[in-house]
């Protein structure tokens, strides 16, 4: 059976870049039919970070807002693991200039996290299991990315920019600070070659078709059906559903398979105007959910990271919500304020990842 | 070169990262950067966080930059008065020229400076963005 904790989410945020670049603009570009791309991935827009931006600048903007909603001292959080495929650096952890940043202090520990899109959820699983044996009062898990396509190939339509922070803690009786507390988390893991990048290649590589059935819809139902197993739950007991969204259309095939309707999906899903941010991915899903939530709801998120496995989560809402979805900037403020940019200004941005 | 020597970027962390000056324990002036003696001739200090929001008094944009800089040009440099009083010069990011003007609110965001060539060290620090 899987293990009841008693932790909770004392702090959430996100943060996306202000630029986009339309699907249709990316198609002309590449000479490939607009309506056919749209129809394919169900994408309008994705987001596109400035020269400036990177895995570690996006991760700290999301952890500010973190901090206000947690509304403690940043030298409170004892350990920081921050999950991304694009760590600016192959050595030297994004996850210590993040803590320098924030003023965490130095007695901390931290590392940086890898799974594919699924490196943040790991990072909540790390921290929840230090906060729940009582190693440390506060973590701080970060999903953060700014992925990359290769031009004219399909990522080059998905692959995003963005992330999302949470500052997790213990639940204590007389003493609630939670927003939401995180009820069950179990895993799956296989060794799937579905999609991966070499050491010192700018794109990754992907086996197309194959990162649906065997990959992708795989792993998010067999672990979304494991936790609904192991805890007695019934899909239906939801109020939101969060699944990875590395397109439009993969979370809503998922969904349907599981019986999932379109209101359980309302809030979690967030692909269709920013693109698939990687390690933020189902974690900005969660971020929006948890923003727009009523106390006392209950959400099912599933990620899902190539190579590949996916982490489960059972989360309710409590009472607090509703107060912490008043501080901070939320998701909608950073969707509503962008401005567009062509093909030949995107390609200059994003040249100089990694 | 001077500029991007990881040491002494490394010494400056609190203030490049996240804007902590210090105040005068006697008549409270904040100071940013930190100093050591206060106008009022007091050298008792305590570190003061600032909050990072502050308007934007002067600006201008930069076209030709140093060459460790070209590949982020063209970009906007400008004097804050921050809201406790220093005033900085900074980097404003994610506007054109065009979009800017004398008296825009502005707060800080972490942003990268420059990456030294292929291998060397990545400088961030603090930018200011408008408020919008
Ligand atoms: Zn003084």
């Amino acid at each position: 059976m899987v293990k009841k904790l008693n932790i909770g989410i004392v702090g959430f945020g996100c943060y996306i870049p202000k630029f986009r670049i339309r699907t249709e603009d990316i198609a002309v570009a590449n000479n490939q039919n607009v309506d056919l791309i749209k129809g394919a991935l169900l994408i309008n827009e994705k987001t596109v970070p400035n020269k400036d931006e990177d895995s570690i600048s996006i991760a700290v903007e999301a952890c500010k807002n973190a901090l206000l909603r947690a509304k403690i001292a940043s030298s409170r959080i004892k350990a920081i693991y921050m999950g991304s495929e694009s760590h600016p650096y192959a050595v030297k952890a994004s996850s210590a200039i993040v803590g320098e940043v924030l003023g965490v202090g130095n007695d901390f520990t931290a590392a940086d996290v890898e799974f594919a899109c699924k490196a943040g959820t790991a990072a909540i699983q790390m921290i929840a299991g230090q906060v729940e044996a009582e190693m440390i009062d506060y973590g701080l898990a970060i999903g953060s990315d700014t992925s990359q396509g290769a031009p004219g190939d399909a990522l080059e339509y998905s692959a995003a920019a963005g992330g999302a922070a949470f500052i997790i803690g213990k639940n204590k009786v007389g003493k609630e600070e939670s927003a939401a507390n995180i009820l069950y988390t179990l895993s799956r893991t296989t060794d799937t070659p579905d999609f991966w990048r070499r050491n010192n290649q700018q794109y990754p590589t992907h086996m197309g078709r194959f990162t649906g059935e065997e990959a992708y819809f795989k792993h998010i139902v067999s672990t979304s059906q494991a936790m609904l197993n192991e805890t007695g739950l019934k899909i239906e007991d939801f109020d939101h559903v969060i699944f990875h969204q590395p397109n439009g259309k993969f979370p809503l095939k998922a969904a349907k398979v599981l019986g999932v309707t379109n209101e359980q999906l309302k809030y979690g899903i967030v692909v269709h105007d920013i693109g698939n941010t990687y390690s933020g991915s189902s974690l900005l899903g969660l971020v929006n959910v948890l923003e727009n939530a009523l106390p006392n709801q209950k959400i099912l998120l599933t990620s899902y990271g190539s190579g590949s496995g996916s982490d489960c989560f059972v989360i309710e809402t409590t009472n607090l919500i509703t107060e912490k979805q008043k501080i901070g900037k939320n998701l909608l403020n950073y969707m509503q304020n962008k401005q567009y940019v062509n093909y030949n200004q995107y390609r200059q941005m994003v040249k100089m990842i990694h | 070169m001077h500029r991007q020597s990881p040491i002494l970027r490394w010494r400056k962390f609190p203030e490049r990262y996240r804007l902590e000056g210090n105040r005068c324990n006697r008549c409270g002036i904040v100071y940013f950067p930190k100093k050591e003696l206060c106008e009022c001739s007091c050298k008792e200090f305590s570190s003061f966080q600032l909050s990072g929001k502050g308007k934007i008094l002067t600006y201008t944009e930069i076209k030709s930059s140093p060459e460790e800089f070209s590949e982020m040009t063209p970009y906007c440099v400008g004097i804050i008065e921050l809201a406790e009083g220093p005033k900085i010069t900074g980097q404003i990011t994610d506007a054109t020229v065009d979009e800017l003007k004398v008296g825009d609110d502005v707060e800080q965001v972490f942003r990268k400076f420059l990456a030294v060539g292929d291998s060397g060290v990545i400088h961030y620090g603090v930018k200011f963005k408008k408020i919008e």
